[in-house]
């Protein structure tokens, strides 16, 4: 276990390395400077502007300026938002984004998992018809249509929830549901395959044989093999997720990081958009390492590769 | 040789199963059934519809504005008085274009990618995949959107932005498939008789690509028409007065309490168009499927 962190570890360095170079790279590459504005400042001024954020040095000091700063945490000021820096607005809005995520990744699990065992269990059933036509249902209806969809049933007809704002606990529920019931939809139908090529096995024959009752060869003797495909889909999911949260956070009005990445993609704010990439791909690449890890536990024959 | 002959033949024999056949098994779904009809059914009402109606889709009329669904306005107007039967159909143009058109860029980069490193194999091969898993850690939207800020908005750029990244599953499909292949007895026995690469490669290797190619490729179509629809919704792709489902699921989302048919109309079209694609897809893999 301690050799396969070590070694995922040495694989996610340099890949940090490689899109940390990439964005810089891209930032001096983009036409035209942060500063352009409508009306020319004056050499003197550009130049003390240029000083302030170290842009008069060559080109290698500023690169390893740059790389160093990253290590650091520190992704810079922000073009936009004078006075602050990149890290400051994600520091202050990603807790949000990330508790928005943890919302959506349970209503993903709790509802795609037990859609999906449900359907392995009536399995050539009529049931299973019904639950798996659910998840394709889920799976036509992203965000940006199921978050209005929703809205528009239960907050401007119904009147149960707020339209907008992340203010109480009510506030949570549309917003999680819009993000995670898609997932949840390719969840059941992971689940069910999954669990469908475990009852296969002999053993689970053996175990009903010796007269287990059937929740429990679900339970103890099914699942956990039966959610490896699962676990391995958490890793594109939360990078889907994150993606959803851009469209979510913007159509719920959410402070959080990913309305603040579409303003700043919006505005032009060139070090922002760059920093939260870098932030974001970080942040991937850990949740990709726990995913490893998580498999790597579940199923420990994968370990040899 | 004998041996090599025999084996060719039952590989001919595979691939020129009568076409008639192989149609008719994959209708006898009824996922591929309703699939297609449904498909074909929007493809056609987006393509030829917009001929048979009197409806502009840019010229606005303000003193409209957006009217309920009517005789004369279908699906009613949005909110520039513009008839939203005619937006939707045309927007449907714009998704469902860049959808195959990414998804020809996709295949074009992921098959000669992919079979370039499973067939050099080595170093080159771990080199090539390397660089594969170290994209497919990003989030693709994140990509699309960071090149569609730095290279401008333009359809073109936003097809070609999407299928740059699309291509990354096609290229570890494709790069195994070529890894499997490349040591069959035929392919070798190819080798040996002075058959150049290039020909190697297009008549023994791609031949039998073929059918991962086209079941990858049916389920890329969805997933790219999703993204496009993410990045229009987020108001970076399409620019108004164009249109795609995207673009105008946001219009929508915007004034859905006042003016739900601006949302409904766009969206039913999006999700029905991505719902019969995935059966279309589903039914493609389970038909080419061995195991079955």
């Amino acid at each position: 276990m301690a050799q396969l962190i070590l070694r995922r570890l040495f694989q996610t360095i340099p890949t940090l390395w490689l899109i940390a170079t990439a964005t810089f790279i891209l930032l001096q590459l983009i036409p035209g400077g942060p500063f352009d504005q409508e009306k020319p400042v004056t050499p003197e001024v550009k130049r003390l502007i240029e000083a302030h954020y170290g842009m008069d040095k060559p080109i290698h000091e500023q690169y390893l300026q740059f790389l160093l700063n990253r290590l650091q945490g520190d992704f810079g000021p922000s073009y936009k938002y004078a006075g602050w820096d990149v890290d400051e607005i994600i520091a202050q809005s990603f807790p949000i984004s990330l508790e928005l995520g943890f919302y959506a990744l349970l209503v993903a699990l709790f509802v795609g998992v037990p859609l999906g065992i449900l359907a392995a269990i009536y399995h050539g059933k009529r049931m299973e018809t019904l639950f798996m036509g659910l998840a394709l249902i889920g799976i036509c209806l992203p965000a940006f249509v199921l978050g209005p969809l929703l809205l528009l049933v239960f907050s401007t007809e119904l009147g149960w929830f707020n339209t907008f704002g992340w203010n109480t606990p009510s506030d949570r529920v549309l917003p999680a549901l819009t993000l995670g019931l898609f997932y949840a939809a390719f969840v059941a139908r992971l689940t069910r395959s999954g669990t469908l090529d475990v009852l296969k096995n002999p053993y689970i024959q053996t175990a009903r044989a010796k007269g287990l009752k059937e929740h429990r060869i679900i339970l103890v003797h099914t699942l956990k093999v039966a959610l490896s495909p699962v676990v391995s889909y958490l890793g594109p999911a939360v990078a889907g997720m994150i993606s959803g949260s851009f469209v979510v956070e913007t159509l719920f009005f959410i402070p959080g990081l990913g309305s603040f990445f579409v303003n700043s993609a919006f505005n032009r704010d060139d070090t922002m958009v760059m920093g939260t990439v870098l932030f974001y791909a970080a942040l991937i690449l850990l949740f990709n390492l726990i995913v490893d890890l998580l498999h790597a536990w579940m199923n420990p024959r994968t370990q040899r590769d | 040789m004998i041996k090599v002959k025999l084996e060719k033949e039952i590989i001919l024999k595979k691939t020129q199963a009568s076409a008639p056949t192989q149609w008719r098994s994959f209708f006898s779904s009824a996922y591929a059934r309703i699939g297609t009809t449904l498909f074909l059914g929007i493809l056609i009402a987006c393509l030829f519809g917009p001929l048979f109606l009197d409806h502009s889709y840019e010229s606005t009329q303000l003193e409209l504005g957006a009217q309920a669904p009517s005789y004369n306005h279908l699906f009613g107007t949005d909110t520039l008085g513009r008839d939203l039967l005619i937006r939707t159909l045309i927007g449907g143009r714009i998704s469902i274009l860049i959808g195959f058109l990414a998804t020809v860029v996709a295949v074009l980069i992921g098959v000669s990618y992919g079979m370039i490193a499973g067939y050099v194999g080595n170093k080159t091969d771990a080199l090539m995949m390397r660089f594969v898993d170290i994209v497919y850690a990003l989030p693709f939207t994140i990509i699309v959107i960071l090149l569609t800020v730095l290279l401008g908005r333009s359809l073109i750029l936003i097809f070609l932005a999407i299928g740059a990244v699309e291509w990354l599953t096609l290229a570890r499909i494709v790069r195994g498939e070529t890894r499997n292949l490349k040591t069959q007895a035929y392919v070798e026995a190819a080798k040996v008789n002075g058959l150049p690469h290039h020909k190697i490669l297009s008549k023994h290797i791609l031949k039998n690509l073929i059918s991962p190619i086209i079941v990858f490729a049916t389920l890329t179509v969805p997933s790219v028409i999703l993204l496009e629809s993410i990045i229009s919704f987020l108001g970076l792709g399409v620019q108004a007065p164009l249109a795609s489902w995207g673009s105008l699921i946001n219009e929508g989302a915007q004034k859905f309490d006042i003016y739900p048919w601006l949302l409904i109309f766009p969206s039913l079209f999006f999700s029905l168009t991505i719902l019969s694609l995935n059966f279309i897809g589903d039914a493609l893999r389970d038909h080419f499927d061995p195991s079955k």
